[in-house]
């Protein structure tokens, strides 16, 4: 993705926030035209996102920014305030949209890659991710404890690090590796994983998923691939204490 | 009385999978599992075929129920399904426009 923004410091404030991510490519799968405005006072945040299509163009609205996107261009525009929250959030939305067509998605959950597989452990906040992400051992890679990039590729499920970042606030690397399994976090009393039906993974995954767009097509192509990963990689329940030996599980 | 038709939401993503049936609505991407008696009127949906019918010869001979409460049942079901826009109901047959999506 590329992002133009002709304010020096909203441009230095990106290259610190996706430090590792930033490359100076010309040609971008997707190109955004940044305008800058004044914070409103009705600029909410916490406001329902929107993502709706209208003759081929999307449109992203939430309480703080405004944004269009063409496909068949790859160019679009976000209106915002200078804050990295607003562009953050369009950014995810947008490879929700793309990664949708191509079989892919993003997750929320925590990843990393260990002996050259990834690992991803989902859950809704408070399940563990950014717990288990602090845990890992010095061998693993963190990819992100908290919203994971999962595209097929050649028809594999390949993980890739992302800027994405949760309570942890430590950018993933910006590498990537097959999924080798995926886990659903539960807290418990002990380390251990457990079998769970196809169904439960499924739905598990589903719930997991990150999804906005209002649109039949898009919501059909991120549903049916979620069963297809669920065809091809193991889900399990992961429940852990939380102490570090979780990770001897992992691995 | 009146006959109902039932029909599946083209505008939904369905799937069955290990002999679950999964539906996502196309609306708000809400997830919804239904149970074997939706599965089964979900599957016999299409638009034509009146709910008495269905229940009749696919829902009565898979439980051990009396077709008049079957029925009934099945009409609150079905409209609920609608409610959640995972079904139309009409006491008229349904044309199926659209792709409709189920695997």
């Amino acid at each position: 993705m590329s992002v133009n923004t002709g304010d020096p410091s909203f441009l230095r404030l990106l290259q610190d926030r996706y430090a590792g991510f930033v490359t100076q490519a010309k040609a971008a799968e997707v190109e955004f035209d940044v305008e800058l405005v004044p914070a409103g006072p009705s600029a909410d945040p916490d406001a329902d996102v929107r993502v709706t299509s209208n003759h081929g163009r999307w449109q992203l609205t939430r309480g703080d920014f405004r944004a269009e996107w063409e496909p068949s261009s790859n160019h679009g525009w976000i209106r915002q305030s200078a804050n990295p929250y607003s562009i953050d959030a369009v950014l995810r939305i947008v490879h929700t949209l793309v990664l949708a067509r191509q079989g892919g998605f993003l997750l929320h959950s925590a990843g990393a890659i260990r002996n050259e597989k990834a690992f991803l452990f989902a859950g809704v906040s408070g399940a563990g991710k950014t717990t288990i992400s602090r845990l890992a051992p010095p061998d693993a890679i963190l990819l992100t404890d908290e919203i994971s990039y999962v595209r097929k590729q050649d028809g594999h499920y390949i993980a890739f690090g992302t800027p994405f970042t949760g309570e942890l606030a430590k950018l993933g690397e910006n590498v990537s590796a097959p999924i080798s399994a995926l886990y659903l976090l539960a807290q418990g009393p002990e380390n251990r994983i457990d079998p769970i039906s196809p169904g439960e993974a499924a739905r598990g995954l589903l719930a997991n998923v990150l999804f906005f767009a209002e649109d039949d097509e898009l919501v059909r192509a991120a549903f049916h691939s979620a069963f297809d990963f669920v065809n091809q990689i193991p889900v399990s329940r992961l429940t852990f204490v939380p102490d570090a030996r979780v990770w001897e599980l992992i691995g | 009385m009146t006959r109902l038709y039932v029909a599946r939401n083209p505008r939904v993503a369905a799937r069955c999978f290990e002999g679950e049936m999964m539906i996502m609505s196309g609306r708000d991407s809400t997830l919804f599992t239904l149970n074997k008696t939706a599965t089964i009127l979900w599957q016999a949906a299409d638009g034509a075929t009146p709910l008495d019918e269905i229940v009749e010869h696919r829902i009565c001979p898979e439980f051990e129920v009396e077709p008049s409460v079957a029925l009934q049942d099945a009409e609150t079901l079905a409209r609920e399904l609608a409610s959640h826009e995972i079904l139309q109901v009409s006491e008229q047959p349904i044309s199926q426009k659209g792709p409709g999506d189920s695997r």
